[in-house]
């Protein structure tokens, strides 16, 4: 988990009801995100940043238990020229920090990095030495990008499990991208977003994507929760249609699949844009069974009255055991686990740092 | 031998108990001889691309801050001869 004041190691048996909180791992330092190699689990990357002392990546080949500092020089390709301020007015490209980092699929030295401004940036030897696929903010709309309220962030890389050449991403506020060369060149898949809260409505870019799901055997189905509004794509977001139906409020920053089954879907709806905390003090993930559209609130074990925090947009994840597990973080510092898909919850631990990520190894 | 003194998250990230000693004999020197005997705290003290000393990074030295002089003038003799350390410092800030 990455909180803001470090990262941490929860440990469990498969019972899930027994855990072992160990850290924080540098303490003091806001760690956005981090994420162990689907190839191999004791490969993690860590990514370490703050006000005074810029980016860190840390890497640990022993499952976290010890840590080492790798490269950190996120320099874009040639020119970086400019995206929009949030005023309108060209704004020079700078690197501020790493959001995401996602191991590859199928080569264990390979990571990508999603950061802010906006660019995703690829290492195949580790983590020593990073490259911008500059493909992504070269596509055309770049210039036109603006800022979300939390930075022009790359915040969602999805990696499809049967093509090694199509990578997912999405970006606050420009919207989503697909690439299906490796990342050399991308295509807005924004069609069906209908953003209201910009002067158009079915632009090609600039809707609030929070973030973007995939079940790994279905991946040209994909699930989204935007500024406003549940999305889905059955087509590699070629067109997207909303599937929020009867929830509270559509609303919201965490969305997630089901282990097993690809039409269950997670979100935790959050009041509004203009106050990010739990509808009525209520803490409740929702899950629906058919793919949206369907809701059901999930609230055993969860605060219901006088809860009041968020669950930021890295902060779920799903274990792979037989009954799948669902865990999400909140900026209150509280992790929760759900053994069962989601039916009952308990705390992990209550007292931590705001949660900013979540990531869940099932280790063999 | 320049004795210069880490604020605790950059000894800890250079894994330094203590005062650091590099040969250097400018604010330049000694920012590039940290950043070659601990590369892991390359792009902390100065921005990467850009080279500058990064905002909440501050540079103290017998009493007087270093931050805006010149990074290629001679320090105060009395860090050269190693009577006083080169501190860097993480800025205040916040309220």
């Amino acid at each position: 988990m990455g909180t803001r004041k470090g990262a941490f190691i929860l440990t469990s048996d498969e019972g899930r009801r027994d855990w072992k909180v160990e850290g924080p791992h540098f303490a003091g330092w806001e760690v956005y995100h981090l994420k162990g190699s689907p190839l191999d689990p004791d490969r993690i990357w860590a990514s370490q940043s703050g006000g005074w002392l810029g980016q860190v990546i840390q890497s640990s080949k022993d499952g976290g238990r010890s840590w080492d500092p790798v490269g950190n020089d996120f320099s874009y390709v040639g020119d970086a020229g400019t995206h929009q301020d949030f005023d309108g007015t060209p704004k020079p490209w700078k690197f501020t920090r790493v959001w995401h980092l996602e191991p590859s699929l199928s080569d264990v030295e390979t990571v990508y990095a999603g950061v802010e401004d906006a660019a995703l940036f690829k290492t195949t030897d580790g983590g020593a030495t990073w490259t911008e696929l500059s493909g992504l903010r070269g596509h055309g709309s770049g210039p036109e990008w603006q800022p979300g309220a939390g930075g022009l962030c790359l915040h969602t890389i999805l990696l499809d499990p049967t093509d090694e050449q199509r990578i997912f991403t999405a970006i606050s506020a420009a919207g989503a991208f697909r690439t299906d060369d490796g990342g050399d060149s991308w295509l807005p898949i924004n069609k069906g977003l209908l953003s209201g809260e910009i002067p158009q409505q079915e632009a090609e870019i600039g809707h609030c994507v929070h973030k973007l799901a995939m079940h790994p055997s279905r991946p040209d189905t994909l699930f989204m929760q935007k500024h406003w509004d549940v999305m889905r794509s059955d087509d590699a977001g070629g067109q997207w249609t909303e599937v929020s139906g009867d929830l509270p409020t559509d609303f919201g920053f965490v969305i997630d699949v089901h282990a097993h089954e690809p039409e269950t879907v997670f979100v935790l709806p959050i009041t509004s844009d203009y106050l990010h905390v739990v509808p009525d003090g209520k803490l409740r993930v929702f899950r629906s069974r058919t793919g949206g559209g369907e809701w059901e609130p999930l609230s055993k074990g969860l605060p219901q009255e006088n809860c009041y925090v968020n669950v930021l947009r890295d902060a779920m994840a799903v274990d792979r055991l037989d009954e799948c597990g669902v865990y999400f973080g909140t900026t209150g510092g509280q992790v929760y686990c759900s053994p069962d898909g989601g039916d009952t919850w308990d705390a992990i631990v209550r007292d931590l740092p705001a949660v900013l990520s979540v990531e869940v190894q099932t280790l063999a | 031998m320049t004795r210069v003194v880490l604020p605790y998250h950059l000894r800890n990230l250079a894994k330094v108990d203590g005062e650091v000693h590099v040969e250097a004999s400018t604010t330049r020197e000694v920012l590039d001889a940290l950043e070659a005997a601990h590369p892991a705290l390359r792009g902390t003290l100065r921005d990467i691309s850009t080279g500058k000393r990064r905002p909440f990074v501050r540079f103290y030295a017998c009493e007087e801050d270093l931050s805006h002089e010149d990074v290629d003038a001679s320090l105060p003799d009395a860090v050269l001869q190693g009577r006083e350390p080169f501190l860097v410092i993480g800025a205040m800030a916040g309220g």
